[in-house]
């Protein structure tokens, strides 16, 4: 009769438990993972020689990215008419 | 350098497709993939009629990268966002992803079999050899390796597509608006384009541009 008495208190306690735990606040926000580049290499463009291509008037030095970004530069302000009209 | 963008003056575009053509044209994207387009608000109401043309961003922080399940997507240096097609399976995650419905997917079969994912490269091919054949066929044309600027931008007419370096394009378009007379008049201007030597920009008295 005690046993039974001390399954019953046992089983109270892991179900009172059990329902409190239930009272707990768990973060819901989800932590992203950022996945990563699973394909190939690229080459940055001013790896390229400006002679490769016809047809274009940038000038950079093979491997230079400021040179590179120098030319690309100029391009840009080329799309200001109103500094071309000056 | 900062990062390389497109910028669209809506009050310059005249809907004319150019930028739609050209890029067409430089990079031969077949039939049904739309790299670019014009969207028009207002159409035919005469004064309220506005037009943009828009393709890929190349967001700083693009929702296609983030959503793509097998990590497809990578941003060079220059910040343009582009993606390996090899490993695209076409699942069109990143097309429901995108605000501004760049991801195009051309159809593949007889039976709208979705093919592998194509949108604006900003002109700057991809991973493959620059300049070859095999990158031409895959990506398009990769004018940032020759020392261009994308098409649509390099073509339009009314200069109203602008792209290149974030930081020049926006000092491009912020004179331009300067000169049309109506700079402090544009809600939140001062706080967006005020530049930190003069940040109470003021409109310019003649003529609108």
């Amino acid at each position: 009769m005690r046993a039974i008495g001390k399954l019953i208190l046992a089983g109270a306690v892991a179900m009172a438990a059990a329902g409190l735990g239930g009272c707990g606040e768990r973060e819901q926000v989800i932590v992203y993972k950022q996945g990563k580049y699973q394909g190939k290499p690229d080459a940055q463009p001013w790896q390229n020689d400006p002679g490769q291509s016809l047809y274009t008037s940038s000038k950079w030095n093979k491997g230079d990215k400021a040179s590179w970004e120098a030319a690309l530069r100029t391009r840009n302000l080329g799309q200001n008419e109103y500094t071309r009209a000056e | 350098m900062a990062r390389m963008k497109f910028l669209c003056d809506a009050e310059r575009c005249i809907e004319c497709n150019g930028c739609v053509t050209a890029c067409k044209q430089e990079n031969e994207v077949p039939w049904g993939v739309n790299r670019r387009r014009v969207v028009t608000i207002n159409d035919g109401e005469v004064g309220a009629e506005k037009s943009i043309s828009v393709a890929c961003m190349h967001c700083s922080d693009a929702p296609c990268m983030a959503v793509c399940p097998v990590d497809v997507f990578y941003r060079t240096e220059e910040g343009v966002v582009l993606h390996d097609k090899d490993l695209c399976i076409g699942c069109g995650y990143c097309f429901y992803a995108c605000p501004f419905g760049a991801p195009q997917f051309p159809q593949a079969g007889a039976f709208g079999l979705r093919g592998k994912m194509d949108k604006c490269t900003f002109c700057a091919g991809g991973p493959e050899k620059d300049l070859s054949k095999e990158e031409f066929a895959k990506y398009g044309s990769n004018r940032l390796a020759q020392g261009k600027l994308p098409a649509c931008a390099e073509m339009c007419s009314t200069k109203a597509l602008l792209a290149g370096d974030a930081d020049v394009i926006s000092d491009i378009f912020r004179q331009r608006v300067l000169k049309r007379g109506k700079g402090t008049d544009l809600w939140g201007w001062d706080t967006a384009y005020g530049k930190p030597g003069a940040p109470q920009a003021k409109p310019a008295t003649g003529a609108k541009s």
